[in-house]
């Protein structure tokens, strides 16, 4: 492989994201479809940073809310208990199972947290225009994506839980409020992130265009970017 | 605007490949970064549908028999996904029922229903209407189907129990954890750029 790699954005051709299929954009820049499937080439979301930012601020706001309500009130012979979900993983692991503390722990304490740092990082990096590490990451969106949906974790086990546990007499376990700001905290971060994939193909399609005018079109080697810089492109700064 | 079927951009790395025909069960791979571009699998449709068919069924299942059975002084209490979701509901934790009940029944259902459709009348040698939108509209329902976690969070929640009461696990657990194994199988078949090109060349 040379100096210069030849990509589609570098070419002026754009690869439709759902279907795959390379095309060169005829002329305007807006209202560009995939001529096979149909698909947006060029989204263009308003504000979309200013919005990512909005829904990050309340998720992080009612991460702490979620922490300190508690998810689970369990009512029995001996007076009324609440957990929040802290307490619900120190019980897990007193109780002799550490494994399973640790699981809970992971996915909802740290995965929610590292996911609005993560999403933080990132959005800080798009804003910057920065080239840092761009195929990290990108590994690390993707990873946030996937990790995300581990956190709804808790509001299942205590579905489950309020579901079986109705003996009137003997016990009862009700979802607390914490419940509720927990599950919206999962919900605006999978939104957030979801925005901020959508970023980055407005900067794809920004700069597969670019190309097509010749403003980006000079010997690669020559702008001092390297190979990597490409993998930049998956979501982040395109700077032209 | 000019189309280059001929071409194929790296999804990972942008870099633009000339397409091979593949030996049969072969996968092309980037040369520069190393990622999948597409794969060979003429039978990929009838063993999709073969895993989504599947997968429907124990997903049926599942919805219709108890998770978890609670044995408590010789007494049982047992809950059905829709008796959890309902439970929920009553307790004024309308917004969690909804959620829950989007991410564990309608989402894995709706994923459920457009890959069978799509690939019962690819099967069949017909173009499904709406192939492009059903296509793109399997990719935004995904991330909302997690009956994964939802298995995860039955493994997890008779632990709490233990010291209190005897938990079972009912037909519809079984069933799940069939239906989750099956549905990744399915998921992993049904590849929409592979769909797009298995289109093309017919």
């Amino acid at each position: 492989m040379t100096a210069a790699p030849i990509t589609a954005a570098r070419c002026g051709l754009y690869a439709c994201r759902a279907c795959g299929l390379v095309s060169r954009p005829a002329q305007a820049m807006d209202a560009l479809a995939c001529a096979r499937c149909g698909n947006d080439l060029y989204m263009r979301t308003p504000d979309s940073i200013g919005r990512t930012w909005a829904l990050l601020i309340a998720a992080c706001i009612l991460y702490i809310l979620a922490n300190v309500l508690p998810v689970m009130e369990t009512g029995s012979l001996f007076g009324t208990q609440t957990d929040t979900i802290m307490s619900g993983v120190a019980y897990l692991w007193t109780s002799g199972s550490w494994p399973i503390a640790v699981v809970v722990f992971f996915a909802s304490v740290a995965v929610p947290l590292l996911k609005i740092l993560a999403l933080a990082f990132l959005l800080i990096s798009v804003q910057r225009r920065s080239a840092w590490q761009s195929h990290q990451r990108a590994r690390l969106y993707r990873l946030v994506e996937y990790v995300g949906r581990w956190s709804m974790l808790d509001i299942y086990v205590v579905t489950i839980l309020t579901a079986l546990v109705q003996i009137q007499s003997l016990a009862m376990i009700r979802a607390g409020p914490g419940a509720v700001v927990f599950g919206a905290v999962v919900v605006l971060t999978m939104f957030a992130a979801c925005l901020l994939g959508q970023q980055r193909s407005v900067h794809d399609a920004t700069y597969g265009l670019s190309g097509l005018t010749g403003a980006d079109a000079g010997p690669p080697g020559g702008s001092g970017r390297g190979g990597f810089y490409f993998a930049l492109k998956r979501f982040v700064s395109l700077p032209t | 605007m000019t189309q280059h079927s001929h071409l194929i951009a790296c999804g990972e790395c942008d870099l633009l490949q000339r397409k091979v025909v593949l030996p049969m069960g072969s996968t092309a791979c980037c040369r520069r970064c190393g990622a999948r571009l597409y794969r060979h699998q003429p039978d990929s449709v009838q063993r999709g549908l073969a895993y989504a068919l599947a997968s429907l069924v124990l997903f049926i299942l599942a919805n219709l028999f108890p998770i978890v059975v609670l044995a408590i002084q010789g007494e049982r209490y047992d809950t059905t996904l829709y008796g959890a979701v309902q439970a929920l509901w009553h307790q004024n934790m309308e917004a969690v029922a909804v959620l829950v009940s989007v991410t564990t029944m309608l989402m894995p259902a709706l994923d459920l229903g457009i890959m069978i459709y799509v690939l019962l009348a690819l099967y069949l040698g017909r173009m499904p209407l709406g192939f492009s939108s059903l296509l793109r509209a399997v990719q935004s329902v995904r991330p909302w189907s997690m009956v994964e976690v939802f298995m995860l969070g039955l493994l997890v929640s008779p632990v709490k129990l233990m010291h209190f009461a005897t938990v079972i696990p009912g037909i519809a657990l079984w069933a799940l954890g069939g239906c989750v194994l099956l549905l990744i199988a399915a998921a992993g078949a049904f590849n929409p750029r592979d769909l797009w090109e298995q289109e093309v060349a017919r």
